[in-house]
């Protein structure tokens, strides 16, 4: 039978792998900017399994709120990254420190 | 049975392309299982009963947010093999990172049988499909975090176009403006030369 703590154990297991790719991939940013999408993902599928869960549509509501944002956060990101490209002509991150003092 | 099945092949495909995502070497392959795993789990949420978040999910991650990355991925033009090279120093390091992690969510999702009474709940079988129901809540309850959600797409959809917005002083573009205001008095004579004279300009 699946229950809850399936889907959870999916949405953790999901987490883990995006947070260690912000580990591994330190400089290059367009993978870390896929590994933040899919630590949003993890967190959303949590969101809608306890939504399911507690028959409560609140946290699907929740969801939806962090899919925009996780949009919109994709759209300013890339912005970002294609202007620091122009600027640097490399997306390597590790020696941004142009803003340092 | 079939639920399990599903479910196990939903969450292994689910997964097993995140995994990809992070090891592939090319970016434009790490986009590709994205997309995948994006797929899949839109179908986790099909099966726990929230239509509408799936489909929103493939609409905007798959339809929007990984094509974006597909552009940027293609349009860079970058020696992606070079960005790799902190690869296998980071990897001790984030492995242990990320086991640990793994343990604290799971000590969490362990400990969650001791926490506040939840499972002793009984639900309310579904009177009505899960996108009327999440629209009237979206539309009476919470109208204005949704107005909210609206004006952050909104502010990102500026931010984005400001940020990559450049003016280019290389090119001579058609100053419509001066065209306009071209009247025909300005651009035509009328003129008699007598025989033999010719034109002066």
């Amino acid at each position: 039978m699946i229950g809850l703590t399936h889907y959870l154990t999916v949405a953790a297991i999901l987490f883990t792998i995006g947070v260690l790719g912000i580990f591994l991939n330190r400089r290059n940013v367009i993978l870390m900017l896929m590994a933040i999408e899919l630590i949003l993902l993890a967190v959303n599928i949590n969101l809608v399994a306890f939504s399911a869960y507690l028959g409560d549509l609140t946290g699907q509501v929740l969801a939806m709120f962090v899919l925009t944002v996780a949009a919109a956060e994709a759209a300013i990101g890339l912005a970002i990254l294609v202007i620091f490209f122009r600027r640097r002509g490399s997306i390597a991150v590790d020696d941004a420190n142009r803003m340092r003092g | 049975m079939i639920a399990a099945i599903a479910f196990y092949l939903f969450a292994t495909l689910t997964i097993v392309p995140a995994i990809a995502v992070i090891f592939s070497r090319n970016p434009v392959h790490s986009v590709l299982w994205l997309i995948l795993a994006f797929f899949n789990a839109a179908g986790l949420m099909l099966l726990m009963g929230a239509e509408f978040i799936a489909m929103l999910v493939v609409i905007v991650y798959v339809g929007a947010v990984a094509v974006l990355f597909l552009f940027v991925v293609m349009m860079l033009d970058i020696d992606f093999a070079q960005l790799r090279s902190g690869f296998t120093k980071n990897l001790p390091f984030g492995i242990i990172i990320a086991f640990v992690l793994a343990g604290e969510i799971g000590a969490a999702l362990w400990s969650r049988q001791d926490g506040p009474a939840m499972s002793g709940r009984t639900i309310p079988p579904a009177g009505q499909p899960n996108i009327v129901a999440l629209g009237q809540i979206l539309y009476s309850r919470y109208l204005f975090p949704f107005e909210i959600a609206g004006l952050i797409l909104l502010v990102a959809m500026i931010g984005a176009i400001v940020l990559t917005h450049r003016s280019r002083r290389d090119t001579r573009p058609q100053k419509v403006w001066k065209q306009i205001a071209r009247r025909p008095g300005d651009a035509i004579r009328n003129t008699s030369p007598g025989v033999g004279e010719g034109m002066k300009l």
